[in-house]
């Protein structure tokens, strides 16, 4: 399955803001955060199509993860 | 020793008063609330003679406790018609503090036409008929008074649109660099405009200075307090890096990011006016990513902004105005929303109100969505030239809606909902509901534990569980940091750090000899809070008013959310 990792704030030095990535089906999101070399501890918020989603979360084709460290406020 | 300061400006006098002992242990807005709650007619007209204008520095203010400069104005609000403490960074709060004035209260209005300027100093307040800056903007009022006065002298300012009583205008205070932060919520500008008061020069030489009851332990709890702030990874590292505009892609991300007059929760250029976008050209033209809005802050979440030839447009450059400008006016151009902030702050009007009501008025079509020139054409030729239509602009985004028939106009008690959709993000909705101040993120700004979890754990920002008793939470919280002036970031590590409180208490129990625990705090909270409603329902507010506007109940994309409280569900908020 194909899915859109989508990366912010101080996660883009030495990375991407966003990518397609393809991982098996079923792929859950704590592995997608390992794969692109982040630790869980350092993760802010993380969404799954603009909802707030668990590193259990099992992915479906077509998702699209947010990840951002914790940041604060406007 | 402390005292309170009064001018009355109906017979230009002027006199020090002793501190009643009911306000001793009072500063900031818990200090203006009880003033304006005590000695202002509720049903008053808020630019009449009854209604009074007050400032008081936080109660830490002047010492070297870390971010703690923030200065409170008060007054009945002539854009909500409620009691209204707006806060903001600059040098005033430390001034004052070091000239033991605990609370500058101005009342009464002055017969005939003429404009005046106040001194303050070590002597107290001194009234002088103004000529020279009558009708200048505030750059030129700061500018002209450092000529004056010295490069050292505090300055409280309004521009064109506060001598105009403009509804949105605000209260400008001098920072460190000589530029402009501001009171900027409620129209206090043009209360201030009223009392024909153009400027306020602060002169703090010779002042007596702050006398701590226990120095030693004061430093060391000073020491955690700072230490707390710099190990939270929002006020240490985040809020430092890129700024308030960090929240255009989380909450972009999240679906709340009000767009095209909240028709929409994303933007799709929302790139060009995030905070990554923001700190690369700030650096590549040569400005600074890193700015304090008050002497003693160790956050830095303000910055220099400077246009493509490297020259300066503005600082205190924040979420709110880019996301209003940026998104729901659909401008998304940093460069022209920079230009419009610059210039809103030397004309004198709220940068939250004044982009809301712009994208209500292009709803309305007097400017296409989009039209950053048209925008800066309006603030410079209508607004700031007071023309009619630059006085329904400058009336807020609800009379812009009313003048023009608009149904999509995202107020509560007549004051702008900023950059987070209530839909989307329910827990600040039950803040804007709420709020004795009208619509207001600062007064409990659920979004932190809405989408980032502060505080232990997210309180899932599409459901209705748990909204309530958050948002009522931290509007008890936010009280006290109001109270001792301290930047409402500081409600980060004081959630999540076990040391921030308590050192907190420790310096306020060290700065004066008192004996307060943690529960202070709750107390402090609850009764400025029932202080501010009993005055707004003398006022002729009722729980009806504590509702969001119609149109919240059609859906927004991405998530399809609704506002679905219901009144009852509302109301439980005043259930303590």
């Amino acid at each position: 399955m194909r899915v859109t990792v989508n990366l912010y704030a101080t996660f883009r030095s030495g990375r991407f803001e966003q990518e397609l990535r393809d991982f098996p089906l079923g792929t859950m999101l704590r592995e997608v955060v390992a794969a692109v070399g982040i630790a869980e501890s350092e993760i802010g918020m993380s969404l799954v199509n603009g909802c707030h989603a668990p590193m259990e979360r099992a992915l479906r084709d077509g998702d699209s993860i947010y990840l951002f460290p914790l940041l604060g406020g406007g | 020793m402390d005292k309170i300061v009064r001018v009355n400006m109906s017979d230009l006098t002027t006199r020090m008063e002793a501190v009643p002992s009911e306000w001793a242990g009072l500063g900031g807005r818990a200090l203006t609330s009880a003033i304006v709650a005590a000695e202002v007619i509720p049903t008053c007209h808020p630019l009449g003679e009854n209604n009074k204008l007050v400032f008081a520095p936080g109660l830490l203010s002047g010492t070297t406790a870390a971010n703690s400069g923030r200065f409170s104005a008060g007054a009945k609000s002539p854009l909500t018609g409620t009691i209204k403490e707006s806060n903001a960074g600059g040098t005033a709060a430390q001034m004052f503090a070091r000239l033991g004035i605990k609370a500058l209260i101005i009342e009464g209005l002055p017969r005939g036409d003429s404009w005046y300027g106040l001194r303050v100093n070590k002597d107290g307040v001194s009234i002088a008929e103004e000529t020279e800056l009558i009708g200048k903007g505030n750059f030129a009022v700061v500018e002209a008074l450092e000529a004056r006065l010295g490069k050292k002298c505090g300055v409280l300012t309004i521009g064109p649109a506060g001598e105009m009583r403009m509804l949105s205008a605000n209260i400008s205070v001098k920072d460190s660099d000589s530029k402009l932060r501001s009171h900027g919520r409620g129209g206090l500008g043009a209360v201030m405009g009223s009392k024909r008061i153009k400027f306020i020069a602060i002169d703090d030489s010779g002042a007596a200075g702050i006398t701590l009851a226990d120095p030693e332990k004061f430093k060391a709890a000073a020491r955690t307090f700072a230490r707390a702030l710099i190990e939270h990874p929002a006020t240490g590292e985040g809020l430092p890096t890129f700024g308030t505009a960090e929240m255009v892609n989380i909450v972009n991300a999240a679906g709340g990011l009000p767009t095209r007059n909240f028709t929409y929760g994303r933007f799709e250029k929302h790139e060009n006016i995030s905070g990554e976008t923001l700190r690369d050209t700030i650096i590549a033209r040569g400005g600074s990513p890193k700015h304090g809005c008050q002497p003693g802050c160790i956050i830095q979440c303000s910055q220099v902004y400077n246009d493509k030839d490297g020259k300066y447009v503005t600082s205190g450059f924040e979420y709110e105005t880019i996301e209003m400008l940026g998104a729901n006016a659909c401008i998304g151009d940093l460069d022209v929303i920079a230009r419009a902030d610059h210039l809103m702050d030397d004309i004198g009007v709220d940068s939250i109100e004044t982009a809301v009501a712009i994208g209500v008025a292009m709803e309305a079509g007097v400017l296409p969505f989009g039209d950053g020139e048209g925008v800066l054409r309006l603030l410079r030729e209508e607004i700031g030239a007071g023309t009619p239509l630059g006085r329904i602009l400058g009336s807020g985004a609800g009379n812009v809606g009313r003048a023009y028939g608009v149904t999509r106009v995202p107020v509560v008690k007549n004051q702008a909902i900023p950059a987070y959709d209530p839909r989307s993000i329910k827990g600040i909705g039950i803040t804007y509901a709420t709020s004795t101040m009208g619509a207001d993120h600062t007064s409990g700004y659920a979004v932190g534990t809405n989408l980032m979890g502060v505080g232990g754990g997210i309180v899932d920002p599409l459901k209705k569980e748990g909204q309530v008793e958050l948002s009522r939470h931290l509007q008890i919280i936010t009280v006290m940091l109001d109270s001792v002036g301290l930047c409402l970031f500081i409600g980060f590590p004081a959630a999540d750090i076990p040391t921030c409180v308590p050192a907190l208490i420790d310096m306020l129990n060290a700065r004066f000899g008192l004996e307060l625990t943690p529960e202070w705090i709750g107390g402090l909270g609850v009764t400025t809070l029932k202080t501010e409603r009993a005055f707004n329902i003398a006022a002729g507010f009722t729980n009806k008013d504590d509702r969001l506007p119609e149109f919240f109940r059609e859906p927004v994309a991405p998530h399809n959310a609704v506002w679905d409280f219901s009144g009852e569900e509302i109301d439980e908020f005043w259930n303590f």
